[in-house]
């Protein structure tokens, strides 16, 4: 019976400096999957690769001479030395090895809980496995209950609903104040990666207009038009908070960049419509006395990052969830993985009694002579004493009322008529 | 209590009860289920009333069980209306208690007896009492969603995202459709007095007595034009509007309950039992 391990090394087992060592990046990925899927042993393999985790999934007959193989492979293909890596590797079998294919797919075992990545990058490796033809049957089917499985935990648990990140955080704070982010007028004051990054979070949820300001001219004018948005002077901040919505603020400067009467006073211009300050910069640029005013809301970068927090627990809350749905697609698959063992069952104990029969009738007719005819009832005789034997205990292996215990029959069936030498 | 009466309040209960459960598991079956008993409900109830009209050949406002009846019944309406329009499902946690609350007292009050009959089969009666009762109805989900504007306010605005920040919809939502329902309310609540007037007229001869119910009556109106003036030209909005709603609200039960019960009037009859 041919068995499912699953070879592999992540964040939690090892350091950046091994990983990267034994990563496979995307045009090695074809010629390592083809080297490992010729190695002997290794019946169907499956090579997952991203920068937080190497996985090999494979279908053996021999499961030591195919995980020695295997971590020879990892060692000769990135030209390191197994003693490297090898105490950071994990190996699981069977139902374990099941279970993480589907954790790791569902974004459970991720760095961050829920992140939606991996899906895509195990689809990709999936994708060129079959391609290439490393899989069969048992991966064929693993893999396909797997996208089931993370599908199903994405939709029916809240892992990957809230923020993580700050500048989700602040799109997502955003749609609570406005509705919809759609021609909401941006500033953008200062530079730096963080804000930059949600501007484009902004733009991709249709934001309007962008204003680009910064004590430097001519980095507002570089980034303006890396946003397709209006340069502006510094001093002309005060003047445009008159029709901004939503302000993003990352600058060094030691001061309050926007004062609560600046924005006070531009209020009643606006017609109390509200304005979102978000504000990045340690020491901070916006005035915190500006939240106090109706109608404005600032966050500054720790009350952003007390929601990621927030929202973290909250994943990990919903990851309980989710590990329940993993831990009853586990029973799921390991019911047709015993049902795959019934056939062959049937056929050897099948094997085993027509071979008996017919060495004893062999020995039976060798003392005298006996007419062909003779010989074919007694034949016939030896086949139909098989059939009528065998037909109860084949009729109950191939039943589906059994499918709870059926590794336990099968078990049974094959100790007691001793099937495997 | 008619049959169809009381199945009306079992949805009703039904409703509210999903609605409460919604707010703790949000799962869109409990909101579906939700929506749908109180829509259940309201035709049941809109059966009963038609019922009563039929029966009796005026319009059932005689008492106060009958007229907490209609309140509630509107209430119901004007909710599903706004569900309808601005997809507000958590406004069903304010809305469907508030009509069970309505129609608890209903089921409570004595039955009494329907005053002179003669007087609700004018065409003005009965618009002005329509008129003014949906309007109102569509006050007080007004107030429902200026409560709900304030939570959701102080949840950003204290940065303590718990609870309230993910079950309630965006401050803008709740803002448009507490403004909606006003602009409703007030178109109503001028044609049930213009229509007032018209049948006060027609039956007493001039159209405005110095009657409390009148004078408050006049009160609300004016406290919601300021409101709607005011978010017109200055840009009333958000958490004042919101405020504003709600005190809206409060001077509307008086001039709806407190007038009848403690002042005198010719609309006392509306509330007696």
């Amino acid at each position: 019976m041919p068995e499912i391990v699953l070879i592999g090394i992540n964040h939690k087992t090892a350091p950046v400096e091994v990983r990267e060592c034994i990563a496979f990046s995307e045009s090695d990925a074809t010629a390592a999957l083809q080297a490992l899927h010729r190695q002997p042993d290794i019946r169907e393999v499956l090579l997952l690769s991203t920068c937080n985790r190497v996985e090999v999934l494979l279908v053996t007959d021999n499961k030591p001479g195919a995980i020695e193989r295997t971590k020879d492979f990892i060692a000769g293909y990135n030209k390191i030395d197994r003693s490297r890596f090898e105490n950071s590797l994990y190996i699981h079998e069977g139902d374990a090895a099941v279970r993480h294919v589907f954790k790791v797919a569902s974004s459970l075992d991720s760095m961050i809980i829920g992140e939606p990545q991996i899906l895509g990058q195990i689809k990709d490796a999936y994708r060129r496995a079959a391609s290439l033809k490393t899989t069969g049957v048992i991966l064929n089917r693993l893999l396909h209950r797997t996208f089931f499985v993370a599908k199903r935990i994405r939709t029916e648990t809240g892992i990957g609903d809230r923020a993580v990140s700050i500048s989700y955080a602040a799109v997502e704070l955003g749609r609570k104040i406005f509705g919809t982010l759609e021609g909401k007028t941006i500033l953008l004051v200062g530079a730096g990666e963080m804000a930059e990054l949600a501007v484009e979070h902004l733009i991709r949820s249709r934001a309007g207009d962008i204003y680009v300001a910064n004590r430097t001219f001519e980095n507002a004018v570089a980034l303006a038009k890396k946003f397709k948005g209006t340069a502006l002077n510094f001093e002309e901040i005060a003047d445009c908070l008159k029709f901004i919505d939503i302000v993003i603020s990352s600058t060094g400067s030691p001061d309050f960049v926007i004062t609560r009467s600046q924005v006070k006073s531009v209020i009643r211009i606006r017609r109390n419509r509200p304005i979102f300050f978000i504000d990045i910069a340690v020491p901070r640029d916006i005035d915190p006395a500006v939240n106090r005013l109706t109608n404005s809301y600032v966050y500054d970068i720790d009350d952003l990052q007390g929601i990621i927090d927030e929202n973290m627990e909250d994943r990990t809350r919903e990851a309980i969830k989710g590990h329940r749905i993993v831990d009853e697609a586990v029973i799921n698959f390991r019911q047709w993985y015993d049902s795959l063992a019934v056939v062959p069952t049937i056929v050897a104990l099948r094997n085993k009694i027509e071979s008996i029969v017919e060495a004893e009738i062999s020995r039976t007719l060798q003392a005298g002579q006996v007419s062909h005819a003779d010989r074919w009832m007694l034949d016939k005789m030896g086949h139909s004493l098989v059939n009528k034997i065998l037909h109860d205990p084949t009729v109950f292996l191939k039943k589906d009322g059994m499918a709870a215990d059926k590794s336990a029959y099968i078990d049974t069936v094959r100790k007691l008529f001793k099937l495997d030498r | 209590m008619h049959i169809l009466t009381v199945i009306a309040i079992l949805f009703y209960m039904l409703s509210a009860a999903a609605y409460f459960a919604f707010l703790f598991i949000q799962k869109n079956y409990l909101h579906r289920s939700a929506y749908t008993a109180l829509a259940t409900g309201f035709v049941c109830h809109t059966a009963a009333i038609v019922y009563a009209f039929a029966a009796t050949g005026q319009m059932p406002v005689g008492n106060l069980r009958e007229t907490l009846s209609i309140a509630g019944w509107a209430v119901a309406g004007v909710f599903l209306a706004v569900q309808y329009r601005f997809k507000l499902k958590i406004l069903g946690i304010f809305a469907a208690p508030l009509v069970v609350l309505l129609m608890a007292v209903v089921s409570l009050l004595p039955a009494g007896s329907a005053q002179n009959a003669t007087i609700f089969k004018n065409f003005w009666l009965i618009a002005h009492v329509a008129a003014i009762f949906i309007g109102e109805a569509a006050f007080a989900l007004a107030c429902g969603l200026g409560v709900l504007y304030l939570l959701q306010e102080n949840t950003i605005k204290t940065k303590k995202h718990r609870f309230f920040f993910k079950r309630l919809p965006s401050l803008d939502l709740l803002d448009s459709a507490g403004y909606a329902c006003i602009v409703t309310g007030f178109t109503l609540l001028t044609v049930g007095l213009v229509t007032g007037f018209v049948y006060a007229r027609s039956v007493w001869g001039h159209f405005w007595s110095w009657d409390p119910k009148e004078v408050w009556s006049a009160v609300t109106w004016i406290f919601y034009a300021v409101l709607l003036h005011e978010r017109l030209t200055v840009g009333w909005r958000g958490r004042r509007s919101a405020i504003m709603a709600i005190i809206g609200f409060a001077v509307l039960l008086f001039t709806f309950l407190g007038v009848n019960l403690l002042l005198k009037g010719h609309h006392g009859g509306f509330t007696r039992w």
